[in-house]
């Protein structure tokens, strides 16, 4: 499931030929108390590799916890999810930790870089997990910060870098494993308006140039705009469900992203 | 960039608090060093004991004398080898508070029973040759600025001479003796016993106590035994003991010196496990969005524990290092001031070694609960604290 091998599936328009994500009437209850609290309804999502998928609704709808079930952070109550081609739900604690490092590059909305670790040092962070030689990992980190565009700020520190750019170091993070999914949870969240637009911009390249599926939760309008669906969640249910499980989506022309 | 780089990045989170917790673990390890050299030093008899020699006294005290006679008796015991005397002598050097032990001898029994102890052999000819000749060791020496050749009265407080009352002992110092071995007490004044038992007022043909050689250590509480029944019943009956357990008795006079030490190093060392523990759970606790970071990015909970648990020992065995470091330091510069004092006040390389063990050990103790939270921290509600 690495990006080179999907990348050949091509960009975010609709090229798709296989499932990149597949959810199966999946449920997820919380226990508050003695009171279960469902949160999924028996919802199915497909996801096509090489799509980019913005996830909207209200707080409380379920996005995140629909994010973190693909991301394999929760497991489903019921149902199934597959990613990847991998029942990640069948999957044990240590296999699924493996799965995560090999296959999700994961953005939040503030970038959680360490603080006492340079750009360089936080993007290579995922790589400890590797057997890759130190010249290897040195390799992917420079390729990574200049996929972001911050081959000169590798030696920086976390304050001296600005909040995009500490954005961008942690989208460097998320690619420098080469996962084929980018899971993005509110990624311009506590971003200006400027600096979303180029972090979405760069979301759409990596999309578009080097094939990765990208799953966005997002309240914000504008930045569900560059993504090519945009499905709504409403009370654990896909609101513009169909009939017979269909996801009705509305697609958008990615805007600004050219070609 | 290793795991490492992780852990020294968590322990530069917070500058301050490290630093503190540091400082306070490398206190608490320069105490126990420098509470182990004063423990060895007062215990010195103990540790440096062969296990070849017995000391036998009166069954009462060790201030009860008993028959010079006995030593030939003694040597006929099955598993003897050798016996020599020793007294105290208790004589003051110009001041009271120049306290030194000082005892009369057989020169060549002495050096026989006493390997350890080097003598010139120009020293043993001129001790031999001078009746009132003595020698000395070489921290006793530096002490008082002696040279070879100078005379050294001793004012009696027990011994006084022959129609000589209160007149102070003179005796000239005909060479000065060292040791190889860490420890040994370089800080006695010997003289001659037929010097003595002629000279003194009271008491000739009494002495002190006795050292015996064995040839075999196993046998030593069965031969002890032998010795006190040979004279068993008469004027003067014995108490036999290894040295190693007439050194410690000697040593108790002071106190229980390894309950004292132990009592406090206690308290030290529980104090470091909360100071320490604290720091390590607030830290985990702080970090708990950065631990569900690191677990969404692919860190097993079992590689997570570790990483704390390694923080941890790297911490408190560092601070562990830097103190006993320091403890070695500090005995560099008091143990050549107080040799003549404590002549046994050194850091044993079995005390560096338990020092940094208990290091580890602590760090283990203090990371185990915050290392356990870390790895049991569900991902997905770690996140939320981003």
């Amino acid at each position: 499931m690495r990006a080179t091998e999907t990348s050949a599936a091509g960009g975010g328009n609709g090229a798709a030929t296989a499932a990149m994500v597949d959810v199966r009437n999946v449920t997820r209850t919380f226990q508050r108390g003695r009171t279960p609290v469902p949160v999924l309804r028996d919802l199915t999502l497909r996801v096509e590799t090489g799509e980019f998928v913005a996830l909207m609704g209200p707080s409380g709808s379920g996005k995140s916890t629909l994010l973190n079930l693909i991301a394999g952070l929760d497991r489903p109550s019921g149902g199934e999810v597959i990613v990847g081609g991998s029942p990640i739900h069948r999957l044990s604690e240590r296999r699924l930790a493996g799965w995560r490092a090999s296959n999700i590059g994961f953005v939040f909305q503030f970038s959680n870089l360490l603080g006492a670790l340079n750009a360089e040092r936080n993007v290579a962070v995922p790589l400890l997990l590797t057997s890759f030689s130190a010249r290897e990992r040195r390799r992917r980190v420079a390729i990574a910060l200049e996929i972001v565009g911050l081959s000169d700020r590798g030696k920086h520190r976390p304050r001296e870098l600005s909040g995009g750019e500490q954005q961008r170091v942690g989208i460097a993070r998320a690619l420098v494993n080469d996962p084929a999914l980018l899971v993005c949870d509110e990624p311009t969240g506590d971003l200006d308006r400027a600096t979303s637009g180029e972090i979405l911009e760069l979301l759409a390249v990596l999309n578009r140039d080097q094939g990765k599926t990208i799953l966005m939760v997002t309240h914000d309008p504008v930045a569900a705009e560059r993504a090519s669906r945009t499905l709504h969640l409403e009370d654990g249910r896909l609101a513009d469900c169909g009939h017979e499980g269909t996801v009705v989506q509305r697609t958008h022309e990615p805007a600004g992203v050219a070609g | 960039m290793s795991s490492f780089t992780l852990i020294s990045a968590a322990l530069r989170r917070k500058k301050t608090r490290t630093f503190l917790t540091f400082s306070s673990v490398v206190f608490a390890f320069l105490i126990f060093g420098v509470l182990s050299m004063l423990q060895t030093a007062f215990s010195m008899g103990v540790d440096i004991a062969n296990e070849d020699r017995l000391v036998v006294r009166h069954r009462v005290s060790l201030f009860q004398l008993l028959p010079q006679s006995y030593e030939a008796d003694m040597e006929e015991v099955s598993g003897v080898i050798d016996a020599m005397h020793m007294t105290w002598f208790g004589g003051v050097y110009q001041d009271p508070s120049n306290f030194f032990m000082q005892s009369p001898v057989e020169p060549s029994e002495y050096l026989d029973m006493y390997p350890e102890v080097q003598l010139s052999d120009e020293a043993k000819r001129r001790w031999i040759e001078t009746r009132n000749g003595a020698v000395a060791g070489r921290a006793l020496v530096e002490r008082f600025g002696w040279e070879v050749g100078d005379r050294i009265p001793l004012q009696p407080t027990i011994w006084q001479q022959e129609g000589r009352d209160d007149e102070a002992w003179e005796f000239e110092l005909v060479g000065v003796y060292t040791s190889d071995v860490e420890g040994f007490d370089q800080t006695q004044f010997l003289f001659r016993y037929d010097f003595f038992d002629e000279a003194r007022s009271f008491g000739r043909g009494q002495v002190g106590w006795f050292a015996v050689r064995i040839a075999d250590p196993e046998r030593a509480p069965e031969i002890a035994a032998a010795i006190d029944s040979a004279f068993q019943n008469s004027a003067a009956e014995t108490k036999s003991e290894s040295e190693g357990a007439f050194a410690a008795g000697f040593a108790n006079q002071v106190g229980n010196l390894g309950l004292i030490v132990t009592s406090i190093l206690g308290a030290v060392f529980f104090t470091i496990l909360l100071v320490a523990g604290n720091t390590m759970a607030q830290s985990v606790r702080e970090r708990i969005g950065e631990i569900g970071l690191l677990k969404a990015l692919g860190f097993t909970g079992a590689r997570v524990q570790r990483l704390v648990l390694m923080e941890s020992v790297t911490l408190v065995t560092t601070a562990g290092f830097m103190g006993m470091v320091l403890a070695v330091g500090i005995e560099r510069v008091l143990r050549p001031a107080l040799a003549a004092y404590f002549p046994g006040l050194f850091l044993r390389s079995e005390d560096l070694l338990l020092g940094l063990g208990l290091a580890v050990v602590t760090g283990l103790i203090v990371g185990i609960f915050p290392a356990r939270r870390a790895m049991r921290l569900e991902t997905a509600l770690a996140l939320r604290r981003l």
